[in-house]
């Protein structure tokens, strides 16, 4: 098939931006995404044109490398795949396919669809662990688990941290992926000693980077490659509170 | 070269106890004066820097991702053995370490495998610490569940995502020392040379991915986690960044390379669709516990699937395999696949593909109990090839997945250059010939977190360390080095692509270094591979400078290693004169089509020595004893 692509190409941090449109013929459908692009990058290489840089690493959807706004839509329309699983089956003769990377103030766009995510790593580091101890642990089968509990848990720890739920959101939120994390570890009875200081760090943390807030437009939900739920961030609100309430003490040592 | 293992001495059951007794300690004072370099960030490194830094040990972590969380260990999808026998059904230690020596038809240390035994079970403790999700019975206790080859259910895994929580497990491991202050991440850097001083590792030289900075850093010990060279094949189940870079940076230093040529081939893997294919999808191969192999009976009969009677297909692996059935070794199940696909009976675009057939087991179990065992991993097959395998039967080929081979390392995990230690999928150790699923995870977790912490301590403790400084003369000429390396990339203005030059590579290296190998096949290959890497450095095409974002460069760079393998990967096939595990030679095999080891002269480990790209490499061998196992001849029938 036959393809118009508009893409968003950016030197480097510095450099402004624009859209260049690049005509392919002979797309085949059962490509990948990325594999028309490879296809499309080795053909600009040949011409003596810089190749359009973009991230992926694993190309099965789990490492959380790849990601960029397809027409509008974080990892494209194919509802619950990052833009690695998205094929070009999807897509008819002829389509025009607009191509840009994830816009938010909190992930700075290093080069074409390759932008900064390290926002990301920082809020974890506050306070998204268990701490534990190498060799410190009890008998794995210590403490059982209902498998209805160990699920709810394994539902947010399936986030691949891709970040499509900022870049989806109106106010460049990141609170499902922070709340994905408060939850995976405060449902499970590990996390339950540092459940609300975790909480509470990761909050502060969050804030401190250039995120916005959440105002419940639900986009995050609908874009995140592993279909979290929003029930997350409700959790995420109701850990913060209680910890703010109960004296659990600010991990960054701010007063309020 | 000299290659002493130092395996203690004692009952194999005592080794690792006893020497822990006794492996000298650093005061927590000392700890804090040594700086430790960490390159790569999967199970292994992860797990390594985050126990070292817990410890009181200065450590940088380094990535080429942008982030420690996206090493390739995050896409293991099946699961992580431990002998906890929590199923009672006749597990222990002695029987994961029996099963792994056996599995590597005899061509792994026994003291090595038998210790990678014995913490698997503190890796399970450890991760559910952690908070890693692993599936539970409705008791509320670990479930588990047989793994590809083993008779007994040691398995432990989350939904069919175990490599991603186990990693993500060390991460947030890692970052709690992040914060504590003890840990260093630099992401976006690749290791592109190592530091040696006085026979010593010192340290590393970096690219900044991007600003294309060549950086030094110094330490008193390197560890390579760097993982496996798979993608030496181009297409492979590997991440497209893997690469075997630093591994190989280290070999050329002086670092002992063994049994290269020992890879695996995963049976269960989505079949090409075309040209441009960029890699291959691995399906775990639990699917394997209830779906069944088979190919028509007739050559070219490309009739529909469900339109072939019974009669007319060819359970193959039941057949030939009865006792073992579809749950044979990868290896075995790997090269049956080539072998009916040779034989014409093929199927699916290009004929190189095998059905793998769920419909029975819908019919006993229903599609429920299915979905909930291989949702996921049926919603990706659906995802990829656009079929529905609940209705039609999957499509399935082997492809590259795994290398057993690595940099040689002792019992304590250190290379032939001191204060080089290597682990995980990086090293040679623990797998011999072939690994069982489920063993990865489990080793590379086993050297990061209780390996490693251990046997470090005794090194620096003993080790006489002068202060090495990034402007010395070695760091400066190592950087010097490098740089020069990019520049002679970029310089070369060719007219050929990288990935043009990297996808004839690994066509190459699948027909002849791949699932069988013969004699004249790698000879000829070498011959090839060297000519092809000669017009490589003419002719290459790498757009760009080296001052910024530029991902042809990185790709150029490591390609250029990567037919340096490859070349003593056939090299390596070539000196083994005898089948074993991955190694198949179709020259050594029993009257039945098996492997044939031949353990009077190849009962070794061999270790190739750098000479110069264009000379020769010198072969060196560590004999394997085996006093607690018996050699026998695999047989799955």
């Amino acid at each position: 098939m036959r393809l118009t692509l508009h893409v968003w190409r950016q030197k480097n941090a510095q450099d402004k931006g624009a859209f260049s449109t690049y005509e392919l013929e002979d797309v085949n459908t059962h490509m990948s995404f990325l594999e028309m692009l490879d296809v499309l990058n080795q053909d600009l290489i040949t011409k003596g044109e810089n190749p359009i840089a973009f991230e992926h690493d694993c190309r099965e959807g789990i490492c959380g490398s790849c990601g960029f706004v397809i027409n509008g839509v974080a990892h494209g329309h194919q509802k619950g795949s990052t833009v690695c699983q998205l094929h070009m089956r999807h897509f008819a003769d002829g389509d025009e396919i607009t191509i840009e990377p994830w816009r938010a103030k909190a992930f700075p766009v290093l080069c074409d669809l390759v932008v900064d995510r390290s926002s990301f790593d920082r809020i974890l580091r506050a306070g998204g662990f268990i701490t534990a101890r190498t060799g410190s642990a009890p008998d794995a089968n210590t403490i059982p688990i209902p498998t209805e509990t160990l699920e709810h848990a394994m539902d947010f720890a399936e986030c691949i941290g891709c970040g499509a739920c900022v870049a989806s959101c109106p106010n460049s939120a990141a609170m499902l992926f922070v709340g994905a994390k408060i939850a995976h570890l405060g449902i499970l009875p590990q996390g339950q000693p540092e459940r609300h200081k975790r909480a509470l760090a990761m909050v502060e943390a969050m804030e401190d980077e250039a995120f916005g807030a959440c105002t419940n437009f639900r986009t995050c939900e609908a874009v995140c490659p592993k279909e979290i739920s929003i029930s997350g961030i409700a959790r995420m609100n109701k850990d913060y509170r209680k910890a703010l309430f109960s004296g659990v003490g600010f991990a960054s040592g701010k007063k309020r | 070269m000299k290659l002493d293992a130092r395996i203690p001495s004692g009952p194999l059951t005592q080794k690792w106890r006893d020497l822990r007794d006794h492996l000298a300690l650093v005061s927590p004072a000392n700890k804090r004066k040594h700086n430790v370099i960490v390159v790569g960030t999967g199970l292994a490194g992860g797990a390594a820097a985050a126990s070292l830094g817990e410890l009181g040990y200065r450590v940088k972590a380094f990535c080429y991702q942008d982030s420690a969380r996206r090493a390739h260990s995050i896409a293991a999808q099946g699961g992580i053995n431990a002998a906890k026998n929590y199923q009672n059904d006749g597990d222990s230690v002695f029987r994961l370490f029996y099963d792994t020596i056996k599995g590597g038809d005899y061509r792994a240390r026994e003291a090595n495998v038998y210790r990678l035994a014995e913490v698997s079970n503190q890796i399970i403790d450890q991760c559910v610490a952690q908070g890693i999700p692993f599936a539970r019975e409705y008791s509320g206790y670990l479930a588990n569940r047989s793994f590809g080859g083993a008779q007994v259910s040691r398995t432990f895994y989350a939904r069919g995502q175990t490599g991603q929580q186990l990693l993500l497990g060390a991460y947030s491991a890692l970052n709690a020392q992040v914060a504590a202050g003890t840990v260093e991440v630099h992401p976006r850097t690749e290791m592109l040379d190592l530091v040696v001083v006085d026979g010593k590792a010192r340290g590393i030289v970096t690219r900044n991915m991007v600003t294309g900075e060549t950086e030094c850093h110094v330490a008193d010990a390197v560890l390579l986690c760097t993982g496996g060279y798979s993608n030496v094949y181009f297409l492979s189940t590997n991440a497209k960044g893997c690469n075997v870079t630093a591994a190989w940076r280290a070999y050329r230093r002086g670092a002992g390379f063994a049994n290269p040529n020992y890879t695996q081939i995963h049976p269960t893997c989505i079949p090409q669709s075309g040209e441009y294919q960029s890699k291959l999808t691995l399906m775990s191969e639990s699917l394997r516990n209830d779906g069944r192999v088979w190919v028509p009976k007739a050559e070219g009969d490309d009739r529909d699937p469900n339109a072939i009677p019974e009669d007319e297909r060819d359970y193959y692996l039941e057949r030939i395999y009865p006792s073992f059935g579809n749950l044979v070794p990868r290896d075995v199940a790997s090269r049956n696949a080539k072998k009916v696909c040779d034989e014409g009976r093929g199927i699916g675009p290009g004929k190189r593909g095998v059905y793998l057939d769920f419909a029975e087991a819908i019919g006993r179990l229903g599609e429920d109990v299915i979905r909930s065992r291989y949702g996921n991993l049926f919603d990706m097959y659906e995802m990829i090839t656009g079929e529905n395998p609940y209705k039609n039967p999957m499509r399935i080929y082997p492809a590259p997945h795994y290398s057993m081979g690595g940099l040689w390392v002792d019992y304590y995990l250190m290379s032939t250059i001191p204060g080089l230690f290597v682990l995980g999928e990086a090293n040679f150790s623990d797998h011999g010939a072939n690994r069982l699923g489920a063993s990865a995870l489990m080793q590379g977790l086993a050297d990061g977190y209780f390996v490693i912490p251990s046997t470090l301590g005794e090194y620096l403790a003993g080790a006489k360390l002068d202060d090495v400084s990034v402007n010395s003369d070695a760091c400066r000429q190592t950087v010097r080095d490098v740089e020069k390396r990019t520049r002679k990339l970029l310089d070369v203005r060719g007219s050929r692509t990288v990935d043009s030059f990297h996808r004839e590579l690994g066509l190459l290296m699948l027909d002849e270094c791949g699932m069988s190998r013969t004699g004249k096949g790698l000879s000829e290959a070498i011959d090839k591979i060297r000519a092809l890497r000669a017009e490589f450095w003419e002719n290459v095409k790498v757009p760009g400078d080296g001052t910024d974002l530029n991902q042809e460069l990185e790709k150029a760079g490591r390609v250029a290693d990567h037919f340096e393998l490859a070349e003593l990967m056939c090299r390596d096939a070539l000196d083994r004169e005898e089948s074993c595990g991955g190694h198949f030679r179709e020259e050594h095999q029993t009257e039945e089509g098996e492997a044939l080891r031949d353990d009077e002269n190849f009962r070794h480990v061999t270790v190739w020595e750098f000479k110069g790209v264009d000379k020769k490499p010198v072969a060196h061998r560590e004999q394997l004893e085996f006093e607690n196992v018996q050699l026998t001849q695999r047989s799955y029938k």
